[in-house]
């Protein structure tokens, strides 16, 4: 078969669709893992985000790559959606999807679009500043100013309300994604029921300690 | 029971189409779905107009003839049943019942709710075979011991009726669990594993070029399926498509 064929394949897409998405799931880890040590030590998290913003390889090898990964995950979802919509012309007069599947699988290009826009907005809130102060006005490190940027970001209810509400979406896409890139990879046995259900647990947990780091800031400032 | 039923018409492959409303009354709830659309049939040829075009054959639940996405499911509300095995009690009297045929890009409609499958054909003679020197001198496969489990699964696979049921209830129109069934009855047993690699490689790329949807695993499908054919084939299929993949 010809390799242009095989590139093309849907199963070789939704498999790098799955990989890119388990990619972003390790890196929302270590995020909210980084996040939440502001709700315990304001010295740490300084101390942690100013490794982070000043360390060659996670400047200039790994952000590079999550950079990539992101981008990939987003434009893939909107080709395979693309695709998925010119399979049926023709639209059914009356479909019962939630007779069948969870609201979750049916809307993941909704829930992946709500993160798009966030991600629109954290990156206004937090990266457009960094690389200002860092690349643009040249600024010295400041070890100690991280602390005050998150807390300032939160001080707006309004948002802090739509962080909350993008958290929850992340949730949604999650609670789908990480069994649904299981079964694209062709994992369906024994094992995969239990990571199945890690993944449940985690697109509870991570998008909830989101929510709390959030309101923690808004309101204990 | 007195129904309104709504209807897709549609004249031939050219014609636009629309749904088209039908009062009926005299339904018994023990009449099967089909035999409710035969008595709508006779009061139509009666009144002098075109009957509406359907597929059916065995009437059984084993041909897979039968297809009808009925108020937003394929083969209707009923659970693990095809058109043909779908009774009216399942409705209740009064109700507005939408009758539609399965959508697809890969399943054009013919005429009303007819439509063309001839793709799953097409994805079969692709690689959904095995090919055995019939001469004479043919092992008999009874003769050859397979795992109980792998024999139990490949069954179970084998139970696909091609119906389509799958791709007109997937969102995205996808295949997939139609072509995994069909992989994994050869895949699972040691008689499929010689054409594995370019069964597995043809028939994708078969369903590729048939317009189908990508596999988004929202597993509608599998619900759906009057088989019951689980999603474990499509993971299998996964993997078989993947090791194929790297072996060229």
């Amino acid at each position: 078969m010809a390799q242009s064929a095989l590139l093309n394949a849907s199963i070789l897409k939704k498999v790098a669709m799955a990989l890119s998405g388990i990619f972003l799931i390790t890196f929302l880890a270590l995020h909210v893992s980084l996040n939440f040590i502001s709700i315990i030590s304001e010295e740490v998290f300084n101390q942690a985000s100013h490794f982070m913003g000043y360390n060659p390889l996670i400047q200039y090898v790994m952000q590079p790559v999550l950079a990539i990964g992101v981008i990939f995950h987003f434009v893939m979802g909107f080709i395979l959606t693309l695709q998925n919509s010119a399979a049926r012309p023709i639209a059914y007069a009356k479909y019962n999807g939630a007779a069948n599947a969870s609201w979750t699988s049916r809307n993941m290009i909704i829930s992946g679009l709500v993160i798009l826009a966030f991600l629109g907005l954290h990156f206004y809130d937090f990266w457009i500043p960094e690389v200002a102060y860092k690349y643009v006005a040249g600024t010295a490190p400041d070890a100690t100013r991280y602390y005050g940027e998150l807390v300032h970001k939160f001080h707006d209810p309004i948002r802090t309300g739509l962080y909350c509400i993008s958290f929850v979406l992340l949730g949604f896409h999650l609670w789908h994604g990480f069994s649904s890139s299981l079964q694209s990879m062709g994992m369906n046995n024994k094992y995969s029921r239990s990571l199945s259900r890690f993944g449940y647990g985690f697109a509870v947990v991570v998008p909830a300690l989101f929510v709390i780091i959030a309101l923690f800031h808004h309101f204990n400032n | 029971m007195k129904l309104t039923l709504k209807i897709w018409r549609q004249k031939n492959a050219e014609d636009k189409g629309a749904i088209v409303d039908y009062p009926i009354d005299g339904i018994e709830p023990d009449m099967s779905f089909l035999e409710m659309l035969d008595v709508l049939n006779e009061q139509l040829i009666n009144k002098g107009e075109e009957p509406v075009a359907f597929d059916h054959d065995c009437r059984e639940g084993i041909c897979g003839m039968c297809s009808l996405f009925i108020n937003g499911e394929a083969h209707g509300p009923d659970r693990g049943v095809t058109t043909c095995q779908l009774h009216m009690r399942m409705f209740k009297d009064g109700d507005t019942i939408f009758i539609e045929p399965f959508r697809a890009k890969a399943f054009p409609v013919i005429k009303d709710l007819v439509v063309d499958r001839s793709s799953f054909d097409r994805i079969q003679h692709a690689g959904g075979f095995i090919s055995v020197n019939t001469s004479g001198n043919t092992i008999d496969a009874n003769t050859i011991p397979i795992n109980k489990h792998d024999a139990d699964m490949a069954f179970d696979a084998a139970t696909c009726i091609g119906c389509g049921a799958c791709v007109a209830t997937c969102k995205n129109s996808s295949a997939m669990l139609f072509v995994s069934a069909k992989v994994s009855q050869y895949a699972l047993l040691p008689q499929g594993r010689i054409e594995a690699t370019d069964r597995v490689l043809n028939m994708v790329h078969q369903m590729d070029a048939e317009g189908f949807g990508n596999c988004t695993n929202t597993g509608a499908c599998e619900v759906e399926c009057p088989k019951g054919i689980s999603l474990e084939n499509i993971a299998r299929m996964n993997r078989e498509y993947l090791s194929a993949s790297l072996k060229g």
